[in-house]
């Protein structure tokens, strides 16, 4: 099972949050804006992803659940 | 229950009572202040925004425990016929019951943000949104309750933490409805407008109010537990 | 400016009373098309033929009638009209297969503003497109059928509104006919994206919504809904009469059938024309009465596609295969022609803001990505850009492309990007001395005069 962060850009406002506890993954644009790494998150990282996906104040950020290799259905929740 | 006069001195119940009612009152200001710099998006290099965010949430939780704290105390004090029901529903109780009501909806404002925050994965985002604008309602309500039924409001030290806080509270509003401005014009000016009025208001009832002569017997505290002599400015 | 304006250009005149037994040639959505309004439903049944659709009673006569559908329209190859070319039977096997009773919408929005061909279907042949609609209900075992018309397209809104009343005898008569209804939607550009078509009929504004869930699975209402381009259901009424051997016998291989495009420019008759899938771009101009003046370069795909320029036209076919190569698509059937004596940098520049004015600003990337990138090639089209203005080109267009919540900065990406690449002597040119004569010349590229044409609450 594999984890990856994606981000709602609609319910997303630049709060920034998420670059600032996930910095391994998540980068701030010019514009306040997150550029996501979603390639599948490693060991501790999935920890502060979770974190991330908390604190975001509008739900943008979204941790991806993957169940493989049953392909599919992929879930993804908010914090 | 019948009341009785604690000739023998305050108990500690009364003590707490007061001591956490002026804390959270303070904590329930920093949250509101710390609130507003955090949709205000401030941050610093020593203060990032996750910082302040979850330090809004931790004051929030802490001025609750406070509260509840503020509550039982005042329940388990035995000079003030205070229940635990007084607390959920205003107006119904014995002791000063409309300024202790305030003190019930405050209570019920604030536990429907920090109860609907705690939840708010479940809820819509606008939803959440709209209760937690109560927090600026709840505020003015909880600092009259405090005005109100304190027994020591006259006393310096609480008079000048109750004015520092209401001074906090009104720059924090100012902040956060400059925001933006004019978006929103009119909620924006009404939020203005009440704020410059509740000042108003504060400076011109205090001095005849809960500052003024007899404000306890004024305020509703039952005759049997008010001092014999009124000219005698009472300890409690 | 040259509006195309929606003349139908009749290839082959209909005979009178002549009933088509699936003819291998064109026309074959447009025949028998009126240029005095729409056919009716009697015309129409007179030109094709009957449609037989199940109308079985018992569940497991619906379902071998629909799975027999799904296979016929699989074995055609159709694809999808709407832009994406994606495989119809595909989408409409995972309709099929998600769990809930499903809903069918034909997408006749047609927000593109060079796309005259879903408004044309559905003001003319608009029983084509319910047909349509009504084999794909059978097909995914829908039980409602939501036509969807540009507001603007009065025209298009009436004759589908009339011929839903001339059919309601029929529909209502039938048990498992599907309830059919007709919606008109806003006419601004990304309308008419699936999942802001949907969230307007759901009874929001028409803005994208974030995906997963795709409507295949949790569409309107979170019920499995189907959304097809007006164009690929007129082929569908036309594949479930005839069959898939019939319609693969125009096309190539991997892009059977015919396909309507929309041809803007200078030609004698720009207008919607039917085409075979791999044909020649000179012989449709040719069709269309030849070039009126010199072609420098053609946009295909629309406001989202990208430029062939004019050296490459003369062995250009139009179908996927063919330009692939050159990374452009046919899209939705959109091909405007640019004249030797416009000039593609104000052309660009001018679609460069309207495709950022057309956001629906939601997204972040989007809303000051497409702002950033229209006032970068305004700059450049007017020689005030700072020396490396294309590179910053690049890297906004790498900061906004797919970072949105729908492909609509992808597309204006594609376009700037393509015009910055095909264009290029010509943008050094305005780098150096600034605006040029043709800049002043009226625009080609046709945007609606409405000055306020944008996404705006609903």
């Amino acid at each position: 099972m594999s984890h990856r962060v994606t981000v709602n850009p609609i319910t997303c406002e630049a709060h920034g949050m998420c670059a600032e506890l996930l910095p391994e993954r998540i980068t701030l644009d010019e514009w306040g804006y997150p550029l996501v790494d979603d390639r599948p998150l490693h060991g501790s990282e999935v920890e502060h992803a979770m974190r991330a996906a908390r604190a975001c104040p509008t739900f943008a950020l979204l941790l991806q659940r993957e169940r493989t290799p049953r392909a599919g259905r992929v879930r993804a929740r908010s914090g | 229950m019948s009341a009785v006069l604690a000739s023998a001195g305050p108990s500690v119940y009364w003590y707490l009572t007061r001591s956490t009612g002026a804390v959270a009152l303070l904590l329930l200001t920093l949250a509101l202040a710390l609130g507003v710099l955090d949709v205000r998006r401030w941050s610093s290099p020593r203060w990032p925004r996750f910082v302040v965010d979850s330090l809004h949430r931790s004051v929030s939780l802490l001025s609750l425990a406070f509260l509840v704290a503020h509550i039982l105390t005042s329940v388990l004090d035995s000079f003030a016929p205070i229940g635990l029901l007084d607390a959920f529903i205003p107006f119904a109780g014995s002791y000063r019951p409309f300024w202790l009501g305030l003190g019930a909806v405050a209570f019920d404002l604030i536990l429907a943000v920090i109860v609907t925050s705690l939840l708010r994965q479940r809820m819509g985002y606008g939803a959440w949104r709209a209760v937690h604008w109560l927090t600026y309602a709840s505020w003015p309500i909880a600092l009259l309750h405090g005005f109100g039924t304190g027994s020591d409001v006259k006393s310096g030290w609480l008079l000048v933490l109750s004015v520092a806080c209401a001074a906090i509270v009104a720059a924090a509003v100012v902040t956060r409805v400059v925001a933006g401005w004019p978006q929103n014009l009119g909620r924006r000016s009404v939020a203005l407008g009440s704020t410059g009025a509740f000042s108003l208001f504060l400076a011109l009832w205090l001095p005849s109010g809960p500052l003024g002569h007899e404000w306890a017997r004024r305020s509703g505290t039952p005759t049997a537990l008010l001092p014999h002599s009124t000219s005698v400015k009472s300890k409690r | 400016m040259s509006t195309p304006e929606t003349t139908m250009t009749e290839l082959h005149p209909r005979a009178g009373g002549a009933r088509l037994d699936g003819p291998p040639a064109l026309p074959r959505l447009l025949a028998g098309i009126r240029a005095d309004g729409a056919s009716t439903h009697a015309e129409h049944l007179e030109l094709h033929g009957p449609l037989a659709l199940g109308g079985g009673a018992r569940r497991r006569q619906v379902r071998e009638d629909a799975a027999r559908l799904l296979d016929e329209v699989e074995r055609s190859g159709l694809t999808g009209r709407g832009g994406a070319s994606f495989p119809t039977a595909t989408k409409m096997r995972a309709v099929a297969g998600a769990r809930g009773r499903a809903i069918v919408v034909a997408n006749g929005a047609e927000g593109e503003p060079a796309s005259l061909k879903d408004r044309t279907l559905m003001e003319t042949l608009p029983h084509l497109v319910l047909d349509g609609g009504l084999v794909a209900a059978e097909a995914v075992g829908a039980d409602e059928l939501i036509v969807c018309a540009c507001e603007s397209a009065g025209a298009s809104v009436e004759a589908v509104e009339l011929a839903i009343g001339e059919r309601s005898r029929e529909l209502s008569g039938s048990g498992s006919a599907p309830k059919v209804t007709l919606v008109s939607v806003p006419s601004h550009y990304v309308a008419g994206q699936e999942t802001a078509l949907l969230h307007y009929l759901g009874g929001g504004p028409a803005k994208p919504t974030f995906t997963p869930p795709l409507p295949f699975e949790q569409g309107l209402r979170r019920r499995p809904t189907l959304v097809n381009n007006a164009e690929t259901l007129a082929h569908l009424a036309l594949i479930a009469r005839h069959g898939a051997n019939w319609f693969r016998q125009l096309g190539t291989a991997s892009q059977p059938g015919s396909t309507l495009v929309t041809l803007s420019g200078p030609v004698a008759h720009p207008g919607v024309y039917e085409i075979e899938n791999g044909s020649s771009l000179t012989s449709l101009i040719e069709a269309s009465g030849g070039a009126t003046a010199r072609v420098r370069a053609v946009l295909l795909g629309g406001y989202a596609g990208a430029w062939i320029g004019g050296e490459l036209l003369q062995a250009l076919a139009l179908s996927q295969e063919h330009l692939a190569p050159h990374g452009a698509t046919l899209g939705a059937g959109i091909i405007l022609l640019l004249s030797e004596a416009a000039c593609p940098v104000a052309e660009t520049a001018r679609v460069a803001r309207w495709m950022a004015d057309q956001s629906a600003h939601q997204c972040g990337p989007c809303i000051h990505g497409l702002d950033a990138l229209a006032i970068t090639v305004e700059q450049m089209a007017s020689g005030s850009a700072e020396a490396n203005a294309a590179q910053r080109a690049d890297r906004l267009a790498s900061l906004t492309a797919r970072r949105g919540a729908c492909a609509h900065p992808d597309g204006a990406v594609n376009l700037i990007l393509s015009s910055l690449e095909v264009f290029a002597p010509e943008f050094a040119d305005h780098a150096r001395h600034g605006a040029c004569e043709a800049c002043a010349r009226p625009p080609e590229l046709p945007l609606p005069l409405r000055p306020v044409d944008a996404p705006g609450v609903r």
